[in-house]
C-alpha cells in the first residue's frame, strides 16, 4: 500500500504548501508514490489515519494545540512544514511586542482574542518527527525529506552555513557590501538563492547547528558593524531559539 | 429545524467555518466564521527598516506575496521620495500578471473545477483525465515561471528592493518566457472550453462594485480608486471611502463603503474596466456572458478566467517592450527621510492597499493595509442570506455544496485577511 500523506496548517502564510504544489510535474509524479489523504487548501477529503503529516504554521491557541494533538495521534510520523511550524518564524516578531497591549490596539479589548496567545512552534506541544526549515520552505528539500521517510532512513539537513553554498555559487560577498548577512551562521540548503537574487541572508533557515559565533564577529568588527546590527537582523525569523 | 456547521471549509485559503441555521423555510442565522489567528502585521513593522518592510509583508500570504511585497514597495518610495524607471514599473507589471495566473489558474482547476466536474479534489483525477491535469499543472507552472524569472523565486520574491530590483533577469530568461506564454495559447484554449462548459448556478445580488483605475488600461493598477456606487477618490484617500469594522464572529475585520456591502476582485475590474480587456480577453468575456450587467457572484470564476487570458496576452506584449529596450542595469540611491506613502495595486482577490509612516531614519512609525478578502467579507455573508431561502427544499448536502461553492467563488484568502489589522499608534 502507498504511503498515506497529508498537509496541514495553523498559523501561516500557507506558502510553503504552496510550494509544495508548485512542484507541478513532480508533484503528479509524487501521486504515483503516496496518496494524498487530507489536504485542505485543495481537497475535501479526511483521514483517520495517516503515515506522514507535514504540518506548517505555528500554534497560538488552545484549540489549535487540540488539533495539533489530534493530527499527530492519527499520524505516524510528523514533520513541521516551514519557518513558522519549525520556529514559530516571523510569526514570532510578536515576542518583541506586549501581546496583550497589540490585542488591545486592535481589538478595543474585545473578548475576541482572549483564548490567542504568543506564538509557538509545533515542537512546543507535540513530537516533531523531522522538520523542512525556511520561508517558505524548498521544494526539492520537501522532495529529499519525503524520500527519506517512504525508505526508513532518518532525514538529513545540511550541517553546514548558507556561505558555503554561496561561495560554490561564486558570488559576491554580500559583506563587501557593508550590509549584514547572516549567511555564516545559517543553515543551507537553500542555494543562496536569496544573496543570488541580490537580497543578503535574512536567516529564514535558523542556525546552523554550532554556529563559529567567533568569527562571525571578527567580521562584523572588520566591516564596522555591530553586535546590535546583527541582533536586528535576528529579529525578523530567529525571535525564538534560532532553529535549533 | 436545520443546523449545518461546516467546520475549516476546503478548498480556500486559510481557516473559515460556516454556521446556518434555518427553520420552516425560514433563515434565522448565516455566519462565516473567521478562526484564523492574526499575526498583527502591522504592529510587528513598527519600528523596522525600510529595507525590512517588503520582505516582512510578502509573509502575510503566500498565494499573494509578490502583490504585498509590490504594492509595499510602492507606499515606501512614494513616502521617501523615490521614482522608478520605466523599466522597473515594466518588470513590476510582469510579476504582477505572474503572480494574477498562477493564483487564478490553482483557484481554476485546483479549487472551483471539483466542484463542477463532481470530485472532492483534482488528485483522483490524475489517472483518469491525466490530460486535464496535465493542463492545470503546466499552465500553473507559466505563471510560476514569470514569478521566478522576475522575482527570483515563486513565494516571498527576492530580487525585489526600494527603488527597483537587486537582480535582473537574463534576456534570454524572457525570451524563453515569451515563447512559454505564446506556446501556452492552445492549452488556453482548452481551459475556456472546460470553464464555458460549466452550469454556473444562477443567482444575482447587486451591490458595490469597486476597483482601482487606470488611464486608458485594465485596472490591475493605477492611484484612483473607483465604484459602482459613484466613488472616484485617489488611493491616499482611501480611508475616507472604505470603512472597516469589527463583527463578533471573526478575527477579519470587515468593510464597507457607500453602502452595507462591497465587492473587490475579478468581476468588480471587468465591471469596471471590461473596455481595456486585451482582444482575446474581450471575445472570451463575451464568450463566457461577462458584461458590466453581471451580478451573478458565482461568475467570478469566469472573470478569473479571463483576466488569465488578458494577462497571457498582454505578457506577451510586455515582455516585448522590455526585450525592445533591452534591459540596463540601474541602481537605485534611496535615503531615509521621514514621510508617508500610500499605494494600491490590484491583487488576484482586488483592491489591496497599503500604507506607512516613516521617521527620519527611514524606520516606520505607522502602518495600514487594506486587504481583498476583508473587504469581500461582508459581500459573501449578504450573498448567502440571500442565496439559502431559495435553496432551503434542497437535500442538505445539495444545499451545503452549493454554499461553499458561493464562499469559495470569491476564492477569499483568510489568511490574509486576518493577518492585516488596522492598528493606530498614537
Amino acid at each position: 500500500m502507498k504511503p498515506r500523506i497529508g498537509f496541514f496548517d495553523f498559523t501561516g502564510c500557507e506558502g510553503c504548501q504552496l510550494s509544495v504544489l508548485n512542484l507541478e510535474s513532480q508533484f503528479l509524479e509524487l501521486l504515483e508514490l503516496v496518496e494524498v489523504v487530507e489536504f485542505r487548501e485543495i481537497m475535501d477529503d479526511r483521514a483517520d489515519a495517516l503515515d506522514i503529516a507535514f504540518v506548517e504554521g505555528s500554534i497560538s491557541r488552545a484549540t489549535d494545540v487540540k488539533r495539533l494533538q489530534d493530527i499527530r495521534r492519527r499520524s505516524r510520523t510528523l514533520v513541521a512544514l516551514g519557518a513558522c511550524a519549525d520556529t514559530a518564524g516571523v510569526n514570532a516578531l510578536s515576542h518583541f511586542r506586549n501581546l496583550s497591549s497589540l490585542k488591545v490596539e486592535i481589538y478595543d479589548n474585545s473578548t475576541l482574542l482572549n483564548d490567542i496567545e504568543q506564538p509557538q512552534p509545533l515542537s512546543a506541544f507535540v513530537l516533531v518527527d523531522a522538520r523542512i526549515p525556511g520561508c517558505p520552505i524548498d521544494g526539492k528539500e520537501f522532495l529529499a525529506t519525503l524520500q527519506s521517510l517512504i525508505i526508513g532512513r532518518e532525514p538529513e539537513l545540511p550541517s553546514f552555513s548558507v556561505c558555503v553554498e554561496c561561495k560554490l555559487a561564486e558570488l559576491p560577498c554580500t559583506f563587501d557590501k557593508e550590509i549584514v548577512c547572516l549567511g555564516p551562521v545559517t543553515r543551507a540548503g537553500c542555494r543562496a538563492q536569496c544573496i543570488e537574487g541580490g537580497d543578503r541572508c535574512r536567516g529564514c533557515r535558523g542556525l546552523v547547528d554550532n554556529p563559529r559565533s567567533a568569527p562571525y564577529h571578527r567580521i562584523l568588527e572588520i566591516h564596522g558593524l555591530t553586535e546590535e546590527d546583527i541582533l536586528r537582523e535576528f529579529r525578523t525569523f530567529n525571535m525564538r531559539g534560532g532553529g535549533k | 429545524m436545520m443546523k449545518i456547521t461546516i467546520e475549516h471549509l476546503t478548498r480556500l485559503e486559510g481557516h473559515g467555518h460556516l454556521v446556518i441555521d434555518a427553520s420552516n423555510g425560514k433563515l434565522i442565522e448565516c455566519r462565516l466564521d473567521i478562526v484564523e489567528v492574526p499575526r498583527f502585521f502591522e504592529g510587528l513593522l513598527q519600528g523596522r527598516h525600510f529595507s525590512d518592510v517588503a520582505p516582512i509583508v510578502a509573509r502575510i500570504c503566500g498565494v499573494c506575496s509578490n502583490s504585498h511585497s509590490l504594492v509595499s514597495l510602492a507606499a515606501t518610495e512614494q513616502a521617501l521620495g523615490v521614482d522608478i524607471t520605466d523599466q522597473t514599473k515594466g518588470l513590476r507589471t510582469l510579476l504582477a500578471f505572474g503572480e494574477i495566473l498562477q493564483s487564478h489558474l490553482l483557484h481554476l482547476y485546483f479549487m472551483a473545477a471539483p466542484d463542477y466536474l463532481g470530485v472532492s479534489s483534482l488528485l483522483p483525477l490524475a489517472k483518469k483525465r491525466r490530460e486535464l491535469v496535465m493542463r492545470a499543472l503546466r499552465l500553473k507552472r507559466l505563471g510560476n515561471e514569470i514569478c521566478e524569472v522576475i522575482g527570483g523565486r515563486a513565494v516571498h520574491p527576492v530580487t525585489l528592493c526600494v527603488g527597483g530590483f537587486s537582480s535582473l533577469p537574463e534576456t534570454t530568461a524572457l525570451q524563453n518566457l515569451r515563447r512559454r506564454l505564446v506556446d501556452a495559447l492552445p492549452d488556453l484554449e482548452a481551459t475556456v472550453e472546460l470553464f464555458a462548459g460549466f452550469t454556473i448556478p444562477s443567482f444575482s445580488r447587486d451591490t458595490e462594485f469597486l476597483s482601482l483605475t487606470a488611464e486608458n488600461a485594465y485596472p490591475l493598477d493605477g492611484d484612483t480608486l473607483v465604484s459602482s456606487d459613484g466613488i472616484r477618490v485617489p488611493v491616499a484617500e482611501y480611508q475616507t471611502v472604505v470603512e472597516e469594522y469589527l463583527v463578533p464572529h471573526s478575527t477579519a475585520k470587515f468593510a464597507r463603503a457607500s453602502r452595507d456591502t462591497l465587492m473587490v476582485g475579478p468581476l468588480a475590474r471587468i465591471k469596471n474596466g471590461l473596455r481595456f480587456l486585451s482582444p482575446m480577453g474581450r471575445s472570451v468575456a463575451a464568450a463566457v456572458e461577462l458584461d458590466p450587467a453581471t451580478l451573478n457572484p458565482f461568475k467570478i470564476v469566469l472573470a478569473r478566467l479571463v483576466e488569465v487570458v488578458h494577462c497571457v496576452e498582454e505578457g506577451i506584449h510586455l515582455i516585448d517592450a522590455l526585450l525592445q529596450q533591452g534591459l540596463r542595469r540601474e541602481t537605485p540611491q534611496v535615503m531615509p527621510r521621514a514621510g508617508h506613502g500610500a499605494a494600491a495595486i490590484e491583487a488576484p482577490r482586488g483592491t489591496l492597499i497599503h500604507a506607512y509612516e516613516y521617521d527620519r531614519n527611514g524606520c516606520v512609525i505607522h502602518a495600514d493595509c487594506l486587504i481583498p478578502t476583508a473587504q469581500n467579507l461582508a459581500n459573501i455573508e449578504a450573498d448567502l442570506r440571500e442565496l439559502i431561502p431559495t435553496l432551503l427544499d434542497l437535500p442538505r448536502e445539495d444545499l451545503s455544496r452549493q454554499l461553499q461553492m458561493l464562499v469559495r467563488s470569491y476564492d477569499p484568502c483568510i489568511s490574509c485577511s486576518t493577518h492585516l489589522l488596522n492598528i493606530d499608534f498614537v
